[in-house]
């Protein structure tokens, strides 16, 4: 019989870290922010089928990157539970912290469970409120932590390189259009060479919209997009 | 109910199973106490004595060229007792259907919340709204497992309508469904009726529907309809001028749900009262 190796726990840890590190920098990157009316998503995304942006409940959406089964399994159990919660209780009793602490528990038990490998995912729930200050925006990444982050927040691929052209030009209280050219501009401008055209066939948008009734997701496809972004090519 | 989180608070099983896309069968497996049927009133008193509890009484609906319109009383009795004088029995369903209820209103009342967030969960799950047949069944599905209840007299009927958007021609794409106690679906055209007063309401539509019947035309049948409906049955209400207390009427289309604003209504309200001031039994039907 052979004697196991001893592994120290900090460099297990750092392992699985870099494993899930890894599997999230080989996807593409996606995009979160506030504008005037509410919170926009971005991501770059050519399916029309396989979404990366969802619904979770009236106020709050879900948007993720890395493995498409880890991250929709999250989703499924996050829509649950926030119907749950709005059937046993009442609908504004489901808040974006429910949903978000939820997510910090279960990848945190599977980051540090020694039977599974960690998810390689990064999500974000985001919940609009009535005024731009009481929207909140969380960012649940693979080991459980989480983060509440405001204005903007970049995740995937290229997230630190997205993050600071956003940091460059990203202004509070901008209008749909606006963040939307941002955001647009920022993903498909890659580290280095020339800058990449993205349409609205690679693109997939969402917004949750504070002025729309009691469900505030919407999503910008076809011609609805295509206005959007000629709106700001002007 | 366990609690949404197990001992970890990471979440448990249920939540994480693939291929559940309904909402009350993930309650069944996680919380079944939480589902209208799921506790047994058998073990917790009354035996086989009638509760006294709220009953809702007549919901009519009437197709239309371009949808399907429901209506509802607002009275709830309790035996001999007006329970409630305002209550809401038509409800939104989803996007492009509504649902009404008559019978046990404690349990209807559960049951619509349940069918509401049932079809709300499919659509956020499978990024696509079920077809109208398909919510139909699934409201069948929820009214059987009522059936224990209904045994001891709580019985809830529904009656669900709504818009096909699968259906190309619009005159026909307003549609009804019907339910009995064991969840029986029966389609229904033109109109219908359920509730104590559905007998009369259901004679009234015999004679006011037409088959050019736009939105206006509907919505004035269904209050003409009530009008008969509360003019014959103790248990539902008719319009109360005092009070403005109006009958809830929703409409369901290709542009979606919509409910009739009460100031639209009071002047259907109105004009229909005015005309029964004249002559009582309503309108009259041609005799040839």
């Amino acid at each position: 019989m052979s004697t196991p190796f001893y592994v120290s726990p900090e460099q297990q840890m750092k392992d699985r870290a870099d494993y899930a590190r890894k599997g999230i920098a080989r996807g593409r990157t996606n995009v979160v922010l506030q504008y005037d009316d509410g919170i926009l998503f971005v991501a770059e995304n050519p399916s029309r089928a396989l979404h990366k942006i969802s619904e979770v409940y009236d106020r709050i959406a879900f948007a993720a990157v890395g493995r498409y089964n880890e991250f929709e399994n999250l989703r499924v159990a996050g829509v649950r539970l926030a119907d749950l919660t709005g059937y046993t209780y009442d609908r504004r009793d489901v808040t974006g912290r429910t949903i978000a602490n939820a997510y910090a528990q279960t990848l945190g038990a599977i980051f540090s469970g020694a039977g599974e490998k960690p998810y390689e995912v990064e999500i974000v729930v985001a919940e609009v409120g009535d005024t731009p200050e009481s929207d909140t925006i969380y960012r649940n990444t693979y080991d459980g932590s989480v983060a509440d982050e405001s204005g903007f927040v970049a995740m995937g691929g290229q997230a630190e390189h997205v993050a600071g052209l956003l940091r460059e030009r990203y202004e509070p209280g901008s209008s749909l259009p606006t963040a939307l050219r941002l955001a647009v501009d920022a993903l498909s401008r890659p580290p280095e060479g020339e800058q990449r055209e993205l349409n609205s066939e690679q693109l997939e948008v969402a917004v949750l919209d504070r002025t729309r009734g009691r469900r505030a997701f919407r999503r910008l496809v076809g011609v609805q997009l295509d206005a959007v972004l000629a709106t700001t090519a002007e | 109910m366990t609690g949404p989180t197990d001992g970890f608070g990471r979440l448990p099983s249920a939540f994480h199973q693939p291929g559940v896309n309904s909402f009350a069968d993930f309650l069944s497996t996680h919380a079944p106490e939480m589902l209208p049927g799921g506790r047994d009133l058998r073990r917790e008193g009354s035996g086989s004595v009638p509760l006294d509890v709220p009953h809702g009484t007549t919901i009519v609906s009437v197709t239309f060229n371009g949808g399907v319109v429901m209506a509802g009383d607002r009275r709830a009795t309790m035996g001999n007792i007006i329970a409630q004088r305002d209550i809401e029995k038509v409800f939104q369903a989803d996007e492009h259907s509504c649902v009404g209820i008559a019978g046990t209103a404690g349990i209807a009342i559960e049951l619509v919340r349940l069918f509401q967030v049932e079809l709300e969960h499919y659509e956020k799950l499978q990024g696509t709204t079920l077809s109208l047949e398909g919510k139909a069944n699934r409201l069948s599905m929820m009214i059987r497992s009522n059936l224990p209840m209904a045994m001891q007299g709580l019985a809830v009927v529904p009656l669900f309508a709504g818009y096909d958007l699968l259906v190309p021609d619009p005159a026909k794409a307003g549609r009804i469904f019907s339910f009995d106690v064991t969840g029986g679906r029966y389609e229904e055209h033109s109109f219908h009726a359920v509730g104590s007063g559905s007998m009369f309401a259901r004679g009234a539509l015999k004679k006011f529907f037409r088959d050019d019947f736009v939105e206006a035309d509907a919505v004035r049948a269904c209050v003409e309809a009530l009008y008969d409906a509360a003019d014959d049955d103790s248990a539902t209400g008719g319009p109360d001028l005092t009070r403005r207390i109006f009958p809830v009427i929703v409409t369901c289309t290709v542009d979606g749900f919509r409910r009739i604003p009460e100031s639209t209504l009071a002047e259907i309200v109105q004009s229909v009262v005015d005309a029964r001031m004249t002559r009582p039994g309503g309108p009259a039907a041609p005799l040839n």
